[in-house]
């Protein structure tokens, strides 16, 4: 479904809006406070951004020591293609009627899973890890990590991304993702488990996104939730027309580059935004959201190009391009248009425009173009 | 100075206002102004629609007909950050180009604040989201309101949050677009102005736009118009600018500052 479509409902919810709304609030000023009392601030940011692409740079070679050291501290990697492919792994790892904790994650999320707590009957424990340490195959997870300490299987759960090479680099990510995710200055518990790990790690189109070398930065991202808490786009729609994947301004850029441009979502997440750069500006790994929006516009507006018909949108486009691409083609559409605006206008304000422009005028009036374009009056002046 | 001005496809079609505006401002200040007829549009609409192709022949043109310009002003923070941060994107060769928005260019490099003008009106600045995160322009617009005789300045609430407008965005996510100016809205009322003026005439249109639906009596003004207006010109600015009133007081005013340089 179109993000337009599926966002109708939820802005017709004013419970829910005035939730987000209060939610967005309280998160913004935590995440203002805790990034303006650190003065290096900046610094940390651009440490953070430089480890990502480091890593996103040579992720096989990461991916290669990953897999060496879980294997030599007694566990196992097992490659996923796709989120399918990632489950039936896990149910094998798994078998029958295995009761086994969840703990959730946004690769967790994209797979699908669902389950609860571990508890005192549950024998084995799904992971959705935070971080991966390459040089030592050490599990990382920013919670108290009681289902780590399991005696039996601990089957964890990571997008192919979610490396990182060293523990000094960690250190770095560590500082940025409490901060930009909750507004606090450290995470109340980190916990971390090296060897006895059945690994699963999925890709699900990454490769394909870290194959275009613009958008391979949106796999900078550290999952902090940070420009959702700002977008005010999500604060009025809230998660669920961004689809199953993530939600928010991160979530319109990865779920078109993961699953493709051409399906009606993918087609138009990337238009789900104003390009305000609210998100841009608090991201801890200094993604640019905007720009890699700007830059998948273009994916779906070429790929809509290859269709035998064009659509209403690419001719108005066309058009209007081959316009302002000479002044006196441009001055003949500006008094054209000046003419139908006349015969439109009411009381001096257009009200109903048709077509595509009338989604303009559901709700905003026009102003009626003047006869005489700034060219004409720049003529004859004195 | 010698300031070649950019008007943009928008101001140009929808709002020559602004542009008059502009030039007579720039022309009290003393300074020459020039108009390149050969302008259309910079491109922004395109490429951030995602026509790329269209985009950069747009943003070529825009290069060869400003080349010899060695100080371009436009009336749109949007416009000047497209020249300034996508063109270097679109074509390394494209980096460059010396194009300031008006406020910029009035406090950074014309060295002013006090410009001279008169505005008797309750006024509230909304910063636009290029104004504020593309150009940083900080404060620079607010200086410059606040030296304005007779205006009196009121806070916006939540005024860096975007209005909804976002080009394609207000036309494919209209919703969502119109939720977010209707917030806005509510937070110019707060203020108790009579007036919201910002620096992009594309925001204005949206945020005027929703204003003039409703019937709300606050009306949405380019900031180049309340800059350029002076003592005893307060009515032709509260009548409308562009519409007939507007240009027979305009060019009444032209009368009378001829006669006094007489």
């Amino acid at each position: 479904m179109r993000f337009a479509d599926a966002a109708r409902p939820e802005l017709a919810d004013p419970s829910s809006r005035r939730t987000r709304r209060q939610a967005a609030t309280r998160a913004r000023a935590r995440q203002a406070e805790a990034t303006a009392g650190l003065p290096d601030w900046e610094r940390l940011r651009e440490a953070g951004a430089a480890i990502r692409d480091r890593t996103l740079r040579d992720l096989g070679a990461h991916l290669e020591a990953l897999e060496a050291s879980v294997t030599e501290e007694g566990g196992r990697v097992h490659w996923a293609r796709d989120a399918a492919e990632a489950r039936r792994i896990i149910s094998r790892l798994l078998p029958g009627d295995t009761e086994a904790g969840l703990v959730r994650s946004d690769v967790t999320d994209e797979i699908g899973l669902e389950g609860g707590n571990a508890g005192p009957h549950t024998r084995a424990a799904v992971v959705g890890a935070r971080f991966l340490v390459a040089e030592t195959g050490t599990l990382v997870v920013t919670d108290p990590g009681e289902s780590l300490t399991f005696p039996g299987t601990v089957v964890v759960v990571a997008g192919i991304e979610d490396t990182v090479p060293t523990w000094s680099d960690l250190e770095v990510l560590l500082q940025l993702l409490p901060r930009s995710e909750a507004g606090r200055r450290m995470h109340p518990a980190v916990s971390t488990r090296t060897g006895d790990l059945q690994l699963v790690l999925l890709d699900n189109g990454r490769t394909r996104a870290l194959a275009d070398e613009t958008g391979r930065a949106a796999l900078r991202c550290i999952h902090c939730s940070a420009c959702r808490d700002v977008c005010p786009v999500y604060e009025r729609t809230g998660a669920r027309p961004y689809g199953p994947g993530r939600a928010g301004p991160i979530g319109a850029v990865l779920t078109p580059q993961l699953g493709g441009v051409e399906a009606s979502l993918g087609a138009s997440l990337p238009f789900a935004s104003t390009l305000c750069g609210a998100c841009a500006d608090v991201c801890p790994v200094k993604i640019d959201i905007p720009g890699l929006l700007v830059h998948l516009r273009g994916e779906v507006v070429e790929s809509r190009r290859r269709r035998p018909v064009p659509t209403p949108e690419l001719l108005l486009m066309r058009g209007l391009a081959w316009s302002m691409g000479d002044e006196r083609r441009y001055e003949q559409t500006l008094v054209r248009r000046a003419r139908w605006a006349g015969l439109l206008a009411r009381d001096g304000r257009i009200r109903r425009l048709p077509g595509l422009l009338g989604k303009w005028t559901d709700a905003r009036d026009l102003p009626v173009p003047p006869r005489q374009s700034f060219r004409a009056w720049w003529r004859r002046r004195p | 100075m010698r300031i070649a001005v950019f008007i943009t496809c928008w101001g140009d079609a929808l709002f020559p206002g602004t542009g008059k505006a502009m030039v007579r401002l720039l022309e009290r200040l003393g300074h020459e102004v020039t108009f390149e007829p050969a302008q259309t549009c910079c491109g922004q609409m395109h490429w951030t629609t995602g026509y790329r192709p269209e985009a950069i022949s747009l943003a070529r043109r825009f290069a060869e007909v400003f080349r010899d310009h060695e100080l371009i002003v436009t009336p749109s923070a949007s416009c000047a950050a497209t020249v300034r941060t996508a063109y270097p994107r679109m074509d390394p060769a494209l980096a460059g180009l010396r194009v300031y928005e008006l406020t910029e260019l009035l406090v950074d490099i014309l060295g002013v604040t006090d410009v001279g003008a008169s505005y008797p009106h309750r006024v509230t600045y909304h910063p636009t989201c290029h104004s504020v995160r593309a150009l940083g322009l900080g404060d620079r617009p607010l200086r410059l309101l606040r030296a304005v005789r007779g205006l009196e300045l009121a806070g916006l609430p939540a005024a860096d949050e975007c209005c909804g407008f976002g080009g394609a965005f207000a036309i494919k996510n209209a919703d969502t677009s119109v939720a977010m100016v209707a917030d806005k809205i509510a937070h110019i009322h707060e203020t108790g102005a009579d007036i919201v003026c910002a620096t992009d005439d594309s925001c204005l249109a949206h945020i005027g736009g929703a204003l003039s639906r409703l019937r709300s009596g606050v009306r949405a003004v380019h900031i180049a118009e309340i800059l350029a207006s002076e003592e005893g010109a307060g009515e032709r600015a509260a009548a409308g600018t562009g519409g007939v009133p507007g240009r027979i007081a305009e060019r009444m005013t032209r009368r009378v500052r001829r006669s006094e340089a007489r």
